[in-house]
């Protein structure tokens, strides 16, 4: 029972980053209905960008944290423009396609331009862990959920009581009658692409101190998120917080009790459970049609 | 105000309008009527924009507007309000009606026309904090016609306005948008299947059938025609 703090940190510390990733696919979804399957390859952009100002410009990653939100954003209108746009209102199939292309060609991107060498961004506090009441954590993953946390509770905030994530969500909720607004549809759709775009790339600015960068680091980070999403309700935010928690808890609690190498196993298995039980989500009585709730 | 002219549209190779007709004129309060899948609320979706015409042209207020975007139609003075009211459920009343006036010509005024909407239809103050999806289908009517009126109109359309709806519901929305008509000067065009009561709410009526406009004149002269039996209760019923 000692490691029950360490348990209960280490879930929340893990699940942080994990929430922001899963909000921003989420939240993509919900008012594109467009699964983004190229997300990790933002993240794994957004982990490069944080490797490359360290090595370069000796950036702190959490300074790189501030002007990556402006450059993911910005990464994620013109990919809309150019690659989302014109296939946003054609058939799945024809979206599964462009987006798992985008990310096969981001991954092969970066290996011709980065290779597949594992890079590392050594802070001089890489190695500082606290300890607090038994439990031990790492000054690096302390900082990334406190900054994740705080960008997903803004991104919450913003999408409830600001104008633009009102008229947001009435896209997600009804298109034609949000056009008959006035609502250029065709431009919340650019804006929230690029915002789940900026929060990825956040998250893989904040992951960037604490694990490999490589071309293909996305993947790891964003099986989860889609495990989280569809477990939280796909489109719905707060479903997608509350299922990356407890995801990272399964991964946790897991790998200390049997083994780290099953850690996959075990929540892809709680994953499988859970749609056996509740196909819609945990929290998906309303089916998909949840963002805006 | 509107003029419809020789509207063709197709939905692929189906083609669901046949050089449709239509026109408002100031003031007026007109009906479409028609039987099921005669094309009605495609030539409604075709004005707003939310369809593009194969041919024909739609001219609102002196321009031409076929092909535009449907949200550049709001701007110019255009309101639709789709069949089933279509509110966006998880907003609240208030919400709903205030993204109405997203339209730059109508947000500066917002305050000001919220006001005067909440005077025709007390419902959107009354029930302003609840989510939309949770009121009846009456309420729901009524804030979609508020939430149109938001965006300070000349012309409001209203697919199918009593769909649903208890009589006396219904008889209540017949009186407000006369009143609409009266009080803010706002030219009215609704679909209705039922021809004694949309014919005695309008001026004038078109009949659509099979996506072409095959009939048009005052309320009290459709009122009257054979050829209107004809289509709605069929040849036998005379």
């Amino acid at each position: 029972m000692t490691a029950l703090p360490q348990l209960i940190v280490s879930t929340l510390l893990l699940g942080g980053v994990y929430a922001l990733i899963a909000v921003g696919l989420t939240l993509i979804f919900g008012v594109l209905r467009v699964v983004n399957f190229a997300h990790g390859e933002f993240l794994m952009l957004g982990m490069y960008l944080a490797f490359w100002a360290f090595a370069l410009l000796h950036f702190d990653p959490y300074l790189t944290l501030v002007v990556s939100l402006p450059i993911s954003f910005a990464v994620g209108w013109a990919s809309y423009r150019g690659v989302m746009r014109p296939i946003v209102h054609a058939s799945h199939n024809v979206q599964v396609f462009t987006t798992v292309g985008l990310s096969i060609a981001l991954q092969n991107l970066a290996l011709v331009l980065f290779t597949a060498d594992a890079r590392f961004v050594r802070t001089d506090y890489y190695a500082v862990v606290v300890r607090i009441a038994g439990a031990a954590f790492n000054v690096a993953q302390i900082v990334a959920f406190a900054i994740a946390v705080a960008l997903t509770a803004g991104l919450f905030t913003f999408m409830r009581w600001s104008y633009t994530g009102k008229v947001m969500r009435a896209t997600a909720q009804d298109r034609d009658a949000s056009a008959l607004m006035g609502i250029d549809t065709d431009r919340v759709y650019a804006i929230t692409w690029a915002v789940g775009i900026a929060c990825v790339g956040a998250a893989g600015v904040l992951l960037a101190p604490i694990y490999p960068v490589y071309p293909t680091a996305g993947l790891q980070f964003v099986l989860i998120a889609y495990v989280a999403v569809v477990l939280g309700g796909l489109g719905d935010m707060a479903g997608a917080l509350i299922a990356a928690l407890a995801v990272a808890a399964v991964e946790v609690v897991g790998s200390y009790t049997i083994g780290t190498a099953w850690k996959e196993v075990l929540y892809l298995l709680l994953f499988i459970g859970i749609l056996v039980v509740r196909p819609a989500g945990l929290f998906g009585q309303r089916g998909a049609e949840a963002l805006g709730a | 105000m509107l003029t419809v002219e020789g509207l063709d549209v197709a939905y692929g190779d189906f083609q669901v309008l046949w050089g449709a007709e239509l026109r408002v004129d100031e003031g007026e309060i007109v009906c479409v009527l028609g039987p099921n899948g005669a094309g009605k609320s495609t030539l409604m979706n075709t004005i707003s924009g939310l369809v593009k015409p194969r041919a024909g042209r739609v001219t609102f207020l002196d321009q031409r507007v076929d092909g535009l975007p449907a949200h550049r139609s709001a701007g110019h003075g255009l309101a639709h309000v789709l069949e089933r009211r279509r509110l966006f459920p998880f907003l609240t009343v208030l919400d709903n009606v205030l993204l109405g006036s997203h339209n730059p010509r109508a947000r500066s005024h917002r305050a000001e026309t919220l006001e005067r909407v909440e005077a025709l239809f007390p419902v959107v103050r009354v029930r302003r904090a609840q989510l939309a999806h949770t009121l009846s289908g009456g309420e729901q009517q009524m804030v979609a016609i508020a939430r149109g009126l938001m965006a300070r109109p000349r012309l409001l359309m209203v697919d199918e306005p009593f769909l649903g709806l208890a009589p006396q519901v219904a008889r209540d929305i017949g009186l407000l948008l006369r009143r609409i008509r009266e009080e803010e000067g706002i030219s009215v065009v609704f679909i209705e299947q039922n021809v004694e009561v949309a014919l005695r709410l309008a001026d004038r009526g078109y009949v659509l059938e099979s996506g072409r406009t095959i009939l048009s004149g005052p309320s009290a002269e459709l009122l009257r025609s054979s050829e209107v039996k004809r289509i709605f209760l069929g040849d036998v019923a005379l």
